[in-house]
C-alpha cells in the first residue's frame, strides 16, 4: 500500500510539471490551431530566468584577500557580492536564498513580452500554412532559442537550489501511519504540485468566469462566428498565446531546484509533452492536464523494481506505449473532440 | 599523375577481383609502401585532429579538452611555458614541433553521438590528412572511432572514456587510452568506502541504463562485495531520465544503507540532487547513517550538483590540486593562459597529445606502426599521475587512481573536490585477460592506405 | 528514355552527371588556398550526400506524395543498418547481402509499424509513427544491448564467426568490399593544386542512388502515383468513389520505409558501425527538414535538402576560431576581432544556430523549398531575358515536382 502511495505522491510531481507544459500547448492549439514545437524552449527560458535572476543578484566585485592563495598561488581574490554589501549579510543573503521564487515576478513579464513577440512577430504569419510549416518554423526557433541560450550559459546543468526552509524532506507515511521511512517527500516537490494546481485553476478560472475567457472559448469553438460578431479575436488570441508562453515559463522557474536548468531541457520535455496532449485530446484542456498526471503517475510505476524485472525496459517506452494504445483504441484521446487535427 | 590509394589488406584479399586489375601496376611496381602510411606528412607541418562534442549535453567538457589541446600545440611548437613537457621524464621532445614539423590541428564535433564522431573523424583523416585523433568524453564514440582509426591506419589517442569495452571488448592495435576504468574506479573505492563506512553494508545501485553503466555497476558491486558488501537491489534508469525522485523514492526502504548512483553527467547531477532532496543524505538506515557514493566524478558536472556533493566520495583521473610537479606545472600553465584551472577531461587529452608527439619522436618517423611499438609498454613520469605503464596487452595506462571526497567547506568555485586518498597502481591493476575485460583482441597494426 | 518523358529524362541525366562528376564540383577550391576548408569533395560526406539523398528521397514517397508526415522514420534507417551489420558478421563482409538484408527487414518493418500507424491520419499519425521510433530508440540503447551493442553501436570485430569469408586477415579485420573492391580504396588524382578523390564505396552508393531516383521518377509518374496524390488532396472524395485509399498509403509507407533501410544498408556498407543515435527522433526530424528544405513532393528537392543539411553539418560545425581569424586576417584589426566574434556564434558549435535560423528563413520565405527558390530565380531570369512566354512560368512550377 506505502508503494502504490508513493509512487502515485512522485507521478503526481512529475506529472505537474507536463500537465503545466501540456496545458500551455493545448492553448496554443486550441485558440490558434498552431503546433508549437518551440514550447519546450518556453519551458527552458522560464527555467533560464531563474538563473539569470539568481546570476543577477549574485553579482559581485573581487576584492584582494592577501591572506589567502587561488590555485595558482597568486593572492585570492574574494568574491564579495554588492546586493550582501548593500542589504548587509542577513536580507541580502535571504534574497538570494529565495531568488528561485523571486523568479516568478521576473518570468511573467518577460514570458508575457517573449510570448507577444513570438506570436506577433512569427506565429501570427502561419495560422493559414499547413500544420508541417508550423512544425517546421517552431521548430528552427527551438533550435535558435537553445543555441543562444547555451550560447550565454554553456551545455553544463546549472545549481539552483530551492531556498533553505524548503530544502529537505518530510515523512509523509508517518502522518498516514505507516512504518518510518517509507513515503519521504521533499518538501519542494510539495511546493511544486500546489504551484501547479494553482496555475491550473488560475487559467480555468479566467477562461470560465471572465468576459475575455469566454470569447476565447467562443473563439476556440467557432472563430468565424466570433470574427463575424465584430469581436477582434486575433488580439486575443495573441494574449492567450502569452499566457500559455507565462505557463510554460513558469513551470519552468519553479522546475529548477528539481532538475538542474541546461539548455537542452526543453527538447526532453517536448516530445513528452505533446504525447501528452495527444493521449489527453487535442484541444482539450481538462483532458491535457488529466493526461499529464496520469502519464507521471504510470511513469512513476513503470520505474520501480518490481515491474522493471518483470517487463525488462518497460520504464524507457511506457510513455510511448501508453500514447499508442489510446490513440489506437480511443483515437481522439481521453477527452478531446471527434474529428480534431484529423488531416 | 592519379594514385590508386588501397589498403594493404584489401590488396592481398582481392586481387583477383576485376576492380583491382587497373591497381596491378602499383602492386608490382611499389613495395615501398613500407614506409608509407595514411596521410604521411610532407610538408612542412604535421596535422592532428581533435575530435571533442562541442555540441550537446557534454560541450563544456569538450571545450575544455579544446583548450587544453590548443596548450599542448603552442607547448609542442615551442611556444608559452612549456607545461608539462619540462617535468615529463621522456626528453625526447624538443618544443621544435614533432620530428621538427610545426604541429597544426583541425577540429570537429563529435556530439556525443557515434555517428557523428564518425564522420568528424573521417572528415579530418580524409580531408584534412589528420595523422592522429584525439578527444572525446563518452565511451560510445571513443569505441566507434577507435575502429575508425583502426580501420583508416592513423593513431586514437582516447580522450575521456571510462567504460571497461574501449581497452577490453572493442580494444584496437591503432588506439590508446590514459585514462582511468571502471575496473579501476572499483578497485580504488572499495577499500576507502570500507575505511570510512564499514564492511558491513547494504548497497542499492541506481544504474544508467546503457554499456557503461552495466561495466561501471558490474566493477563496482564485485570491488564492494570483494571488501564484504552485500549488493541489495539494482535498478537501470533511462538515459537523460531528467527526474529521477520514482527510482530514488523507493531506497530507503529497501533496507539498503548505501545509494550507489552510477550515472555520468547531467544524470549524475540529477540523481544527486534528488536524493539529497529526499533526505537520503540525513537518513538513517540498519542503524547507520545512509551514505551515497558516485563512481565517476567530474568536477564540471560536480559544479552543476552545487552544494549536493558535500562529503560524497567518488573517483577521478586527475585532479588539478594534486601537489606533484606535473599537475603544478600544467595547472600553472593552463590557469595562466584560461584565468581557471584544468579539468580531468583536459588533463587526459593533453597527455595524450604529449604522449603521441614523444612516441613519434622516439621512433623517429610518424609510422602508426612505430608509434603503437614506442607506446607499448612505454613507462613514463611527470605527467601528474605519478610513474605510468602503457601496457602492450591492452593499450590502457596503469598508474595511480584518485579517491575523492565533494569537500565541505570549499574555498572557490574550483575547489570543489577534496583528494581523499591515491591508490597505487599496483592495487588497480589486473590481468589484461580479466573476466570484466574479456573478449577483445588488439589485432594487428594497420598503417592504412598505401 | 527508359520509359520517361523527356523532362524527366533531362533531369535523371542532369543528376547523373552531378553524381559522376561530384568529386570535381565538390572540390572547386585548390588545395593549399583558405578556401580549401570549403571543400566537400572527400569520400566521408560525398557518400553522405547520396545515401541521405535516398533517404530523403523514400521520405519524399510517402509524405511529398501522400501528406502523410511521418516522425519516426530514422527508425527504419537504424534497423536496416542492424541488420546489414549483422549479415556482414555472420555471412560475409561482401556489401550485397547485407544491403539486401537491410532493405528486406526495414520493408518487414516498416510494413508492420506501417500497418498500425495508417489506422490514423493527421498528426496523429505523426505522434504513432514518433513514439514507435522512439521506443526503437530507448531499447536498442538499452535493453537490446546484446543485439545492438547500445550505446557503443554495433560493429565487426576480429571474432565474428562469418561462414562466407574470414573473421579475419593477418589480424585485422576485413574490408567491406563489393566483389573485391573495397569500400574505401579509390582512385585520387592530383592536378595543378588541386587533388581530387574518386571513391569506390561513393560511386557504388551512386549508382545505387540512380536507381533509387529513378524507380521514384517512375512512382511519381505512374497511376499508382496519381492514386498517392489523391489520398493527399482528397482523402473523402477516394472513399465516396469507393476506392479503399489504405493500401495504397501502406504501399507508400513500406517504399519509403525501404528506402530509409536501403540507406542505412549503405551506410554501414562504407561504414561498418551501427550506432543506436541514427534512429532518435532529432535524426527522423532531420530528413523532415531536408525534404522541406529541398521542396517537398518534387524530385530533386530531397536530394538538394539533404546536400545542404549534411554540408553545413560536416563542413560549418568543424570551423573554429583560428580558421576564423584567418579567414577575416585580411581586415582591419578591430573589424576582424569584431567579424571573429560575430561569426564564431554561427560556426564550430553554434552550427546549429546557423541550420535553425536557415530553416526558419527557409519555411517563412521559400515554403516550396529550394526548389521553388530555383524556379522564382529562373522565372525572374526568364522574364528578364525578355522570352516569357504568357502563362508558362506557372505550370513549370508543378510540372517540375
Amino acid at each position: 500500500m506505502d508503494v502504490i502511495i508513493l509512487q502515485v505522491l512522485n507521478g503526481l510531481d512529475k506529472g505537474s510539471a507536463y500537465a503545466l507544459i501540456a496545458l500551455g500547448l493545448t492553448l496554443i492549439f486550441g485558440t490558434l490551431g498552431v503546433v508549437n514545437f518551440a514550447h519546450g524552449a518556453l519551458f527552458m527560458l522560464g527555467a533560464f530566468c531563474a538563473v539569470t535572476l539568481n546570476r543577477f543578484l549574485t553579482l559581485s566585485h573581487q576584492v584582494v584577500d592577501p591572506s589567502r592563495t587561488d590555485f595558482l598561488g597568486n593572492p585570492l581574490k574574494v568574491e564579495v557580492r554588492y546586493i550582501e554589501e548593500w542589504l548587509g549579510p542577513e536580507i541580502g543573503g535571504a534574497i538570494i536564498d529565495w531568488s528561485v521564487p523571486l523568479s516568478i515576478l521576473l518570468a511573467i513579464p518577460v514570458m508575457a513580452l517573449i510570448g507577444l513577440a513570438m506570436e506577433r512577430g512569427l506565429i501570427k504569419h502561419f495560422y493559414k500554412r499547413p500544420h508541417a510549416d508550423q512544425i517546421l518554423v517552431t521548430f528552427g526557433l527551438a533550435i535558435v532559442l537553445q543555441q543562444i541560450v547555451k550560447y550565454f550559459y554553456g551545455a553544463n546543468p546549472i545549481a539552483t537550489p530551492a531556498p533553505e526552509a524548503f530544502t529537505g524532506s518530510f515523512d509523509f507515511g508517518v502522518l498516514l501511519g505507516f512504518e518510518p521511512f517509507s513515503i519521504i517527500y521533499p518538501y519542494w516537490r510539495l511546493v511544486y504540485f500546489c504551484f501547479a494546481i494553482v496555475i491550473i485553476a488560475a487559467v480555468f478560472a479566467f477562461l470560465r468566469f471572465t468576459t475575455f475567457g469566454m470569447v476565447v472559448r467562443a473563439g476556440m469553438a467557432d472563430r468565424e462566428t466570433v470574427g463575424l460578431l465584430g469581436i477582434n479575436i486575433g488580439r486575443r488570441f495573441t494574449v492567450m498565446f502569452a499566457i500559455a508562453a507565462i505557463v510554460a515559463g513558469l513551470a519552468g522557474v519553479m522546475y529548477t531546484p528539481i532538475v538542474a536548468p541546461n539548455y537542452n531541457m526543453g527538447m526532453n520535455f517536448l516530445v513528452l509533452s505533446f504525447v501528452v496532449v495527444v493521449v489527453g485530446g487535442m484541444g482539450s484542456l481538462p483532458g491535457a492536464v488529466a493526461a499529464g498526471f496520469l502519464l507521471g503517475i504510470l511513469e512513476s510505476f513503470a520505474s520501480m523494481s518490481a515491474v522493471i524485472d518483470l517487463v525488462p525496459g518497460i520504464n524507457q517506452v511506457i510513455i510511448y506505449l501508453v500514447a499508442i494504445i489510446v490513440l489506437l483504441v480511443r483515437p481522439r484521446g481521453l477527452m478531446g473532440r471527434k474529428g480534431v487535427m484529423e488531416d | 599523375m592519379g594514385k590508386l590509394y588501397v589498403s594493404r589488406r584489401s590488396l592481398l584479399k582481392g586481387s583477383a577481383a576485376a576492380g583491382v586489375a587497373i591497381a596491378a601496376p602499383t602492386i608490382f611496381t611499389s613495395r615501398a609502401w613500407a614506409s608509407d602510411f595514411t596521410n604521411k606528412p610532407t610538408g612542412s607541418s604535421v596535422t592532428l585532429g581533435f575530435n571533442v562534442p562541442q555540441s550537446g549535453v557534454y560541450a563544456d567538457e569538450g571545450a575544455d579538452q579544446l583548450r587544453a589541446l590548443q596548450l599542448a600545440v603552442e607547448h609542442l611548437n615551442g611556444e608559452g611555458d612549456g607545461g608539462m613537457m619540462n617535468t615529463f621524464s621522456s626528453k625526447a621532445l624538443k618544443g621544435n614541433g614533432i620530428l621538427g614539423k610545426k604541429v597544426e590541428f583541425v577540429t570537429g564535433d563529435t556530439q556525443t553521438k557515434t555517428d557523428a564522431a564518425r564522420a568528424s573523424a573521417r572528415s579530418m583523416i580524409e580531408k584534412d590528412g589528420a595523422i592522429m585523433i584525439t578527444g572525446g568524453s563518452s565511451s560510445g564514440p571513443a569505441v566507434a572511432v577507435q575502429a575508425l582509426c583502426q580501420e583508416a591506419g592513423v593513431i586514437f589517442m582516447a580522450g575521456l572514456t571510462h567504460a571497461n569495452d574501449t581497452t577490453g571488448k572493442d580494444r584496437r592495435r591503432n588506439g590508446f587510452r590514459h585514462f582511468f576504468n571502471s575496473y579501476m574506479s572499483g578497485a580504488a573505492l572499495a577499500p576507502v568506502l570500507k575505511n570510512a563506512y564499514g564492511a558491513d553494508r547494504k548497497a542499492y545501485y541506481l544504474t544508467a541504463d546503457y554499456n557503461w553503466g552495466y561495466t561501471t555497476e558490474q566493477a563496482i558491486s564485485q570491488a564492494t562485495e570483494g571488501v564484504g558488501w552485500e549488493t541489495v537491489n539494482k535498478v537501470l534508469t533511462p538515459l537523460g531520465a531528467g527526474d529521477f525522485s520514482s527510482y530514488i523514492a523507493p531506497v530507503l526502504k529497501s533496507g539498503a544503507d548505501v545509494l550507489v548512483l552510477v550515472h555520468y553527467g547531467g544524470d549524475m547531477v540529477n540523481s544527486l540532487t534528488n536524493a539529497v532532496q529526499f533526505g537520503l543524505r540525513d537518513a538513517q538506515a540498519n542503524g547507520k547513517n545512509f551514505e551515497i557514493v558516485v563512481p565517476l566524478y567530474s568536477r564540471l558536472m560536480a559544479k552543476g550538483a552545487g552544494d549536493n556533493v558535500k562529503g560524497i566520495f567518488g573517483s577521478t583521473n586527475w585532479h588539478w590540486s594534486l601537489p606533484d610537479d606535473g599537475s603544478k606545472a600544467f595547472t600553472k600553465s593552463f590557469g595562466t593562459k584560461y584565468g581557471f584551472p584544468p579539468s580531468q577531461a583536459a588533463h587526459t587529452v593533453y597527455c595524450q597529445a604529449i604522449l603521441y608527439a614523444d612516441a613519434v619522436e622516439r621512433s623517429g618517423s610518424f609510422h602508426p606502426c612505430g608509434v603503437v611499438e614506442a607506446l607499448e609498454d612505454f613507462k613514463f613520469d611527470g605527467l601528474g599521475n605519478g610513474p605510468t605503464l602503457y601496457r602492450a596487452d591492452d593499450h590502457q595506462c596503469f598508474k595511480d587512481v584518485l579517491v575523492v571526497r565533494g569537500k565541505e567547506k570549499p574555498e572557490s568555485e574550483f575547489d570543489l573536490l577534496e583528494i581523499v586518498e591515491k591508490t597505487p597502481a599496483k592495487q588497480v591493476t589486473y590481468p589484461h585477460d580479466h573476466p570484466q575485460f574479456a573478449g577483445g583482441e588488439l589485432g594487428t597494426c594497420n598503417a592504412g592506405t598505401a | 528514355m527508359l520509359g520517361l518523358s523527356r523532362k524527366d529524362t533531362t533531369l535523371l541525366l542532369i543528376v547523373l552527371a552531378l553524381v559522376v562528376l561530384a568529386p570535381f564540383l565538390l572540390n572547386p577550391f585548390p588545395e593549399d588556398s583558405e578556401l580549401a576548408r570549403f571543400n566537400a569533395g572527400y569520400p566521408d560526406l560525398m557518400q553522405r550526400f547520396v545515401i541521405f539523398g535516398i533517404f530523403a528521397m523514400g521520405f519524399n514517397i510517402l509524405f511529398g506524395l501522400t501528406g502523410y508526415l511521418s516522425f519516426g522514420h530514422a527508425a527504419f534507417l537504424g534497423v536496416g543498418s542492424y541488420a546489414g551489420v549483422w549479415m556482414m558478421k555472420l555471412l560475409t563482409v561482401n556489401v550485397v547481402p547485407a544491403i539486401i538484408a537491410s532493405v528486406a527487414v526495414a520493408g518487414v518493418f516498416s510494413l508492420l509499424i506501417g500497418y498500425i500507424c495508417l489506422r490514423r491520419s493527421g498528426i496523429y499519425f505523426s505522434i504513432l509513427t514518433l513514439a514507435f521510433a522512439q521506443m526503437s530508440f530507448a531499447l536498442a540503447y538499452s535493453v537490446l544491448t546484446p543485439i545492438t551493442a547500445g550505446e557503443t553501436g554495433l560493429q565487426l570485430s576480429l571474432n565474428d564467426p562469418r561462414i562466407l569469408g574470414s573473421s579475419a586477415v593477418d589480424g585485422t579485420i576485413p574490408a567491406t568490399n563489393f566483389f573485391g573492391i573495397a569500400m574505401r580504396d579509390g582512385f585520387e588524382w592530383a592536378v595543378g593544386g588541386w587533388k581530387f578523390t574518386f571513391n569506390f564505396g561513393y560511386y557504388l552508393c551512386a549508382v545505387i542512388m540512380l536507381i533509387a531516383f529513378y524507380i521514384s521518377i517512375r512512382i511519381f509518374r505512374s497511376p499508382f502515383g496519381a492514386m498517392l496524390r489523391a489520398v493527399k488532396s482528397n482523402q473523402q472524395r477516394m472513399n465516396y468513389t469507393g476506392i479503399n485509399p489504405k493500401p495504397y498509403t501502406l504501399a507508400a509507407f513500406v517504399i519509403s520505409g525501404m528506402y530509409a533501410g536501403l540507406a542505412g544498408g549503405l551506410m554501414v556498407a562504407v561504414d561498418p558501425l551501427a550506432g543506436a543515435d541514427r534512429m532518435f527522433w532529432t535524426a527522423s526530424g532531420e530528413v523532415v527538414l531536408m525534404t522541406i528544405l529541398g521542396g517537398a513532393g518534387t524530385l530533386v528537392g530531397p536530394l538538394l535538402g539533404a546536400g545542404v543539411i549534411k554540408y553545413f553539418e560536416n563542413i560549418f560545425s568543424r570551423l573554429n576560431e583560428a580558421d576564423l581569424n584567418q579567414m577575416f586576417s585580411g581586415l582591419p584589426d578591430g573589424l576582424q576581432s569584431a567579424m571573429v566574434t560575430v561569426a564564431q556564434m554561427f560556426v564550430g558549435d553554434g552550427w546549429l544556430l546557423t541550420l535553425g535560423v536557415m530553416f526558419m528563413a527557409v519555411v517563412i520565405f521559400l515554403p516550396g523549398g529550394i526548389v521553388e527558390g530555383g524556379q522564382r530565380v529562373a522565372g525572374w531570369f526568364r522574364r528578364k531575358s525578355g522570352t516569357e512566354k504568357s502563362g508558362k512560368a506557372a505550370p513549370a512550377a508543378s510540372a517540375a515536382e
